[in-house]
């Protein structure tokens, strides 16, 4: 197992390596800089700008220090936000993107999957459709529709969260249950219908007949077969989930790390854009990575040793 | 499995429950100001800062020489009186002699030396640093060719500093109240580096000084207790909020969590007047949107063309209808209700000229100038924004009735500053300037043809460019708006750029939120206000 582990690991860096270096030269590409503001900077300024970022060099060669400060942990300094280097603002954004998808993703997962068994048990018959509809609701309206309604409903309106800000848990409620929302539709469905599928295989069948009650088939012999295509659904949403929001972050005006993709690419804030890129590179492998493992803990047909 | 699930969500509601008493203000006693304002700040560091929203930020931070009231009028600020010199070249500023860092130092005529020289070297890459041009040998400086201690500023004793400039600057006050104009701690800048900004660094001498800054979220506050007025400073902490999303701050502006929105969501203007009234507060603003026109094309060559298009363009359609009312109609580049100006400040002649009978004479310019309707097609640039797209559709139209077919091309932020800066093959563009400083010359600049960083459309006129040089000399300040003036009469008369609007000041401040007054700067000092519950 642990061999596995470390293989898919060393596996990543060519990945994450090629990643990096499309990346790079992609931002790049895009024309403009970070000091090209509405108000243009004093040619001098400017140079003096340009090498203080090593700007004025060959871009191979801003390539290769980028690439070595990269290694050593060093994702540079924000170029728009002079007073933090890109480390600080991930040090204080990423805890929070970090919080927020987790408790979203907690409680999708919770409520997607309560749903997805339920409609599944009832297949065919009120509740399951009530599921099936809430979840083609729930996955069809985005999330900059879902933000500023609740926002307004409960923040403005009922006065009973706040609406917008960061910093005690009253202020997780809404942007949490925003970002939940089309994942506990997309993980109700998903389990509804593997669900549907595992009840009808031939090893429930068999723990029904031994007359078995229902509760035991359906959480011991069922849930298990039933998770695995949420599970490989989980892998990549985390990532994306963990990573922060955009919308939800700007909406609620959240201090994560999902807004500086955003800034970062649009204020041409070169390191910024790159050092999320990598941050968000890194959370897809591990989260493949965890995926496969956890199908190796869930299914005893996958199995990792040699 | 379904039980500790069951358990999950019970512990969820539970923990929504809880959440609505935690959510109250904790401390009562201490009055919190919540402000909104357009961004973070891309330092704290005076010197690396342009933006109004910085401006706000750093004025209540640190105090200059001078600073703005309530009311954007220029009282004393580290300076409690100045003299000038009789040919206006040199200022001796006397400091207050209770004015005191935030560590307790007195502010000292040395650390404004080390201010201004440490903004004009080459070293620091103040984007700002032209600002503090007028100062004698402070360009030289600049550009690396003297070295810093050669600046026009120089300590007389700790209270005295004298400043000579290179020209008489009449406006030379006014521009102290710009943020390049603030002290600097020496001993903590040159304790820390780069560092010198960040909390438990930072040491400076406004009414407020720095307790954290979190990215995206929020700097704190807290009132200065050596601040030379701190009996007279209502609030004990200050929370700025940057809000890119302007709904959002107008949700928390609902809600109660925010007193104050530096800015309004354009789309939303109409309906939040009707909403909140008088909570909204539009006010002239000194900044002009302008379409600049590329004179050095064939097409646009003859002055009779572009100002056939300036007479088409229909501005009171475009303020009311396009803005909501957010801008006003504009027939100068020098906005009114500026400084140092002359009493009827030069307009478009056919300012006050009925839509239709102005389409008709531009028609006949069109004729005079061979060119036939239909002949003419023109590229109409504009930066992503949908006020810009709408704007521009709406000349488009504009020159249509006067026979001018036009194209409409949308840049990306970024990409269309630098295209414009350098020399870009647009035929009409947009762009806007709000002043730095209150001075018809801070607008006017803008067109001098050595100016290629705001130049655009490359207009080199000498008889305007001699103006403006005798304006910077002329030490009379009736006698320099005059000749600002005739500048301005030029540049209107050849139009190379097309004034359509003057900029207000949008935001929303609440009832409890006191002594906000609207003003031409749009500078409200923390230091103030008031809040009441």
């Amino acid at each position: 197992m642990l061999g596995f582990v470390l293989r898919r690991l060393a596996g990543a860096i060519p990945t994450i390596f090629i990643v990096v270096t499309i990346a790079f030269f992609m931002i790049r590409a895009a024309p403009g800089g970070p000091f090209d503001l509405e108000r243009p900077l004093d040619p001098l300024i400017m140079q003096n700008l340009n090498a203080a970022f090593h700007l004025d060099e060959p871009l191979w060669r801003q390539y290769l220090l980028y690439l070595g400060n990269l290694l050593q942990g060093d994702f540079g300094p924000s170029f728009t936000r002079r007073d933090f280097s890109v480390a600080d603002l991930f040090a204080v954004g990423l805890p929070v993107s970090v919080t927020l998808g987790g408790l979203a993703l907690s409680l999708a997962l919770v409520v997607g999957a309560s749903l997805g068994v339920l409609a599944a048990l009832r297949q065919n018959k009120g509740a399951d459709y009530a599921v099936v509809g809430i979840a083609t609701f729930g996955i069809t309206i985005p999330n900059f529709v879902v933000a500023p309604i609740l926002s307004l409903l409960f923040g403005v309106w009922m006065g009973w969260l706040p609406a917008g800000g960061w910093g005690t848990p009253a202020h997780m409620v809404l942007p949490v249950v925003t970002l939940a929302l089309p994942q506990i539709a997309i993980i109700a469905r998903l389990t509804r219908g593997a669900t549907i599928e595992a009840l009808r295989s031939n090893h429930v069948r068999t723990a029904r007949a031994y007359g078995l009650p229902t509760r035991v088939v359906v959480v011991t012999h069922t849930l298990r077969a039933a998770i695995l295509p949420v599970v490989s659904y989980l892998g990549p949403a985390a990532a994306a989930l963990l990573t922060g929001s955009v919308v939800v972050e700007t909406i609620f005006g959240i201090p994560g790390i999902g807004r500086y993709f955003v800034q970062g690419a649009l204020a041409r804030d070169y390191t910024l854009v790159m050092g999320t890129v990598v941050v968000i590179a890194i959370f897809v492998v591990i989260f493949n990575l965890l995926v496969d493992l956890a199908y190796a803990l869930l299914d005893p047909r996958v199995r990792y040793e040699r | 499995m379904i039980k500790t699930m069951l358990k999950a969500s019970a512990l969820s509601l539970a923990l929504a429950a809880s959440l609505g008493v935690t959510g109250a203000p904790a401390f009562a006693q201490e009055v919190v100001y919540n402000r909104g304002n357009d961004t973070d700040p891309s330092s704290l560091d005076p010197h690396k800062t342009s933006t109004v929203a910085e401006a706000h930020v750093l004025r209540d931070l640190f105090e200059g020489l001078v600073v703005y009231n309530a009311a954007a009028e220029v009282i004393p600020g580290v300076a409690e009186s100045w003299e000038t010199s009789e040919d206006g070249l040199v200022y001796t500023f006397r400091l207050r002699e209770d004015a005191r860092w935030s560590n307790g130092d007195p502010v000292t005529a040395s650390d404004f030396v080390f201010a201004f020289r440490r903004i004009q070297d080459p070293a620091t890459a103040a984007g700002y640093a032209n600002i503090l041009h007028p100062i004698k040998n402070a360009e030289a400086i600049n550009s690396g060719e003297m070295p810093k201690e050669e600046l026009g500023a120089r300590a007389i004793d700790e209270r005295t500093l004298e400043i000579t400039l290179a020209n008489p600057t009449p406006y030379f006050i006014e521009l102290l109240t710009h943020q390049t104009g603030l002290p600097l701690n020496q001993a903590s800048v040159e304790e820390h580096g780069d560092a010198f900004t960040r909390p438990g660094n930072l040491v400076s001498n406004g009414a407020f000084m720095l307790d954290s800054f979190t990215p995206n979220d929020r700097i704190v506050m807290r009132k200065n207790p050596n601040f030379h007025d701190a009996e007279n400073v209502q609030i004990d902490v200050v929370n700025f909020i940057p809000f890119e999303e302007r709904a959002t701050c107008v949700r928390r502006f609902e809600a109660g969590e925010v007193q104050s929105c530096s800015d309004l969501p354009s789309e939303q203007i109409t309906e939040l007047r009707e909403r909140l009234g008088d909570q909204v507060r539009i006010a002239p603003y000194l900044g002009t949107y302008y379409l600049p026109v590329k004179v050095t094309k064939e097409k646009f060559a003859d002055p009779r063309v572009r100002e056939a298009m300036s007479m088409a363009i229909d501005r009171v359609f475009l303020a009311d209808e396009i803005w909501q009312g957010t801008m006003v109609p504009a027939y100068s580049l020098v906005p009114p209700g500026i400084n140092n100006y002359v009493e009827d400040a030069p307009t478009l002649e056919y300012a006050d000229v009925d839509i239709l009978d102005r389409e008709d004479r531009a028609i006949a310019l069109l004729e005079e100038a061979g060119v036939a309707a239909g002949e003419l097609t023109v590229d109409l640039r504009y930066n992503t924004s949908e006020n810009n797209k709408n704007t521009m559709t709406a000349v488009g139209e504009m020159l249509r009735n006067i026979g001018i077919e036009s194209t409409l091309t949308e840049m990306e932020g970024a990409t269309y500053f630098n295209y414009l800066k350098e020399d870009g093959d647009f035929d009409i563009a947009r762009a806007g300037w709000i002043g730095d400083y209150n001075d018809p010359q801070n607008f006017l600049f803008l067109y001098e043809s050595d100016n290629l960083g705001f130049n655009y459309p490359r207009w080199a006129n000498e008889d305007y460019d001699r103006l403006m040089q005798q304006a910077e000399t002329e030490t009379d300040l009736a006698a320099r708006a005059e000749i600002l003036a005739e500048a301005e009469r030029l540049f209107l008369s050849q139009v190379p750029a097309i004034p359509i609007l003057y900029y207000t000041s949008k935001a929303l401040v609440s009832p409890k939120l006191e002594g906000w007054e609207d003003n031409i700067m749009n500078v409200h000092g923390t230091r103030f206000l008031s809040l009441s519950n």
